[in-house]
């Protein structure tokens, strides 16, 4: 879920009677389950929703590679030296996907990009945790990654061709990254020795809450959702979506020998489910607001590399217009 | 106590008698080089992970990392089987050889250690290795030992490509503008004094040579000369003097202070955690 409190900018949902008759029409299309494409007339609150939505989801591709570029400079062996370099890579380019299928709703890659490094764009909150052992990297593919397919699933089918499409392409890459990170613990866990054992603990404890948290606020403090969902941007609520990711992860935590930092963590016979304890909403507003332990570190690192790129992007750009000038 | 800390002397200087040992044929002591360039430039790109200057050159600067990280493991790889079967070493393996050796053991030229720096360092310093690398790899093509052979085939298409990107973008930065031309002259002139070792040729390579392994190093050096000469002009830029003064001795295990910093990075785990098997 790489996508959180995403702003529709509506009031309050209105009746297909309320509309005009081309947003009308653009809302029977949504609920005919036929694709918005770019040039369809859609109404400007849905387009700037997307934007912000997509712009996000790209935001925290890239963003999320710097806790894992953390550890990239240490992985352990060379296979895994590969493995977290091709994810890392793949982050990249699923970055640049996700901003192309946003420019195909009018945005401009740049200015969305000056969004996130002043502070006005938001990305995923759990990339404002620090990565502090290697069992991390096994972690966020396993729980990070996994929460972002439990999310991203549904996105295939979301209203927006372009981003759907994307989403789809996305997916498959996520449940490749996903399966190769529980492997990481798995190999720990199993033939590991005492200390490594620790640190996937220590590891699961750090991130558990804040996996859960990526799925944003409860259901009851979650404004946007009502809009989101009449225009399929959204398929299923937060809390929906949480429950789902919990009742496959637990089994998941248990296979490994691991435990999780919930007391109250227990499977409910009737329902079905796992039932878990009271998140924390207090620090996930906190991260989302700026205040998280790396938020500061991660938006700088990201404008530095821009800003200390300035002279390569304007060099790029004279060189070829001096090539175009000698072709002429 | 006094025993104790003698029998440790005597196994850590068995230990390093051994690892001349181990590097003792010419052969493994070439592989060594093709292997450890690899890593260690590899790791200078893993170095650079975020801080590329668009996000297209970061999957750039990545894709470049995961072939010289898939070199390495190749050479790497070969040289362990040999070690097993030649010297009886059997338990020294790709990971092992990157990830335990100190630095005097490593056989990296000099060039590939030196530090990221800006934009203009990187592409420098990748350029005059691939117009090297390139040519190296093409001439190993044809070494009579096929698994050499193949690795270096596979590698050729590769290193192709990464000197197609360092080329252009030397020439992009060479004649941008004032300021990018004046980055990639200073990149050039620091790194040019590490290019002497590329070209020179010791015992090993000679060995090699007349193993039916290595290419001829007249011509390797010659159509080095010929890609820097083409490119540097392209770009705008002065070659610094082929007789100047060159920095030299990676090749022996005489680095520079970098690689010191490299290594205690990147074997920080394994090295933490010596009781680790598996990862």
């Amino acid at each position: 879920m790489y996508a959180q409190l995403v702003e529709t900018g509506t009031s309050k949902l209105r009746t297909l009677d309320e509309m005009s008759p081309e947003e009308r029409q653009f809302q029977e299309r949504i609920n005919d389950e036929i694709k918005i494409e770019p040039k369809n007339w859609m109404p400007d609150a849905y387009r700037k929703t997307l934007i912000r939505q997509i712009s996000q989801h790209a935001h925290s591709e890239i963003v999320g590679m710097l806790p894992e570029g953390n550890w990239l400079t240490r992985a352990p062996t060379l296979k895994r030296k590969l493995q977290l370099m091709a994810k890392i890579q793949d982050e990249a380019g699923h970055g640049l996907y996700l901003y192309s299928a946003m420019e195909t709703l009018g945005a401009d890659r740049d200015e969305e990009i000056d969004k996130l490094h002043d502070g006005r764009a938001k990305y995923s909150s759990i990339f404002n945790y620090p990565t502090l052992n290697w069992a991390d990297m096994g972690t966020i593919g396993w729980l990070v990654d996994g929460a972002a397919i439990v999310n991203q699933v549904p996105l295939q089918r979301t209203s927006y061709g372009p981003y759907a499409r994307a989403m789809i392409r996305v997916c498959k890459e996520e449940s490749f990254h996903q399966r190769q990170g529980y492997q990481i613990l798995l190999t720990m866990m199993q033939e590991g020795t005492d200390d490594q054992k620790a640190m996937v603990q220590d590891s699961i404890n750090r991130f558990w809450w804040p996996a859960l948290m990526m799925f944003g606020p409860s259901d009851e403090n979650s404004p946007n959702s009502a809009q989101s969902m009449a225009w399929k941007i959204k398929r299923h609520s937060n809390d929906e979506l949480r429950q789902r990711f919990l009742d496959q992860t637990v089994p998941q935590l248990e296979l490994l020998g691991c435990t999780a930092p919930d007391q109250d963590l227990k499977y409910n016979q009737e329902t079905g489910h796992y039932e878990f304890g009271a998140i924390d909403w207090q620090e996930f507003f906190d991260v989302v607001k700026g205040n998280g332990p790396c938020n500061r570190e991660r938006v700088e690192a990201r404008r530095n590399a821009i800003d200390n790129g300035a002279w390569v992007r304007e060099a790029a750009v004279a060189h070829a217009a001096k090539r175009q000038r000698r072709a002429a | 106590m006094q025993n104790i800390s003698h029998q440790s002397a005597a196994h850590r200087s068995s230990a390093q008698k051994n690892t001349a040992q181990k590097t003792q044929t010419p052969l493994i002591d070439y592989l060594l080089r093709l292997g450890d360039n690899a890593l260690i430039l590899g790791q200078r790109h893993a170095q650079l992970c975020g801080k590329a200057p668009a996000l297209e050159e970061e999957l750039a600067l990545m894709n470049v990392g995961l072939d010289l990280f898939g070199q390495a493991r190749n050479w790497l790889g070969y040289v362990s089987e040999l070690m097993a079967s030649e010297l009886m070493a059997d338990k020294i393996d790709a990971d092992h050889l990157a990830f335990r050796r100190d630095a005097q053991d490593f056989r990296n030229l000099l060039l590939v250690e030196q530090p990221n720096g800006d934009f203009a360092d990187i592409m420098g310093r990748q350029f005059l290795f691939d117009a090297w690398h390139v040519h190296l790899l093409e001439g190993l093509t044809h070494a009579n030992d096929p698994r050499i052979a193949e690795v270096a085939a596979k590698s050729l298409k590769e290193a192709t490509y990464h000197l197609r990107r360092s080329s252009e973008w030397v020439i992009r930065l060479g004649d941008g503008t004032e300021e990018s031309h004046a980055r990639m002259q200073r990149a050039l002139d620091n790194l040019w004094q590490f290019t002497g070792e590329l070209l020179q040729i010791d015992e090993i390579d000679q060995a090699m040579l007349e193993a039916g392994i290595a290419p001829d190093p007249d011509t390797l050096a010659t159509r080095w000369k010929v890609t820097v000469e083409e490119v540097l002009e392209e770009a705008t830029l002065s070659r610094p003097a082929y007789d100047a003064w060159m920095y030299t001795g990676g090749k022996v295990g005489h680095h520079t202070e970098h690689l010191g910093f490299l290594l205690a990075e990147m074997q920080y785990l394994p090295r933490a955690y010596p009781d680790a098997t598996v990862w």
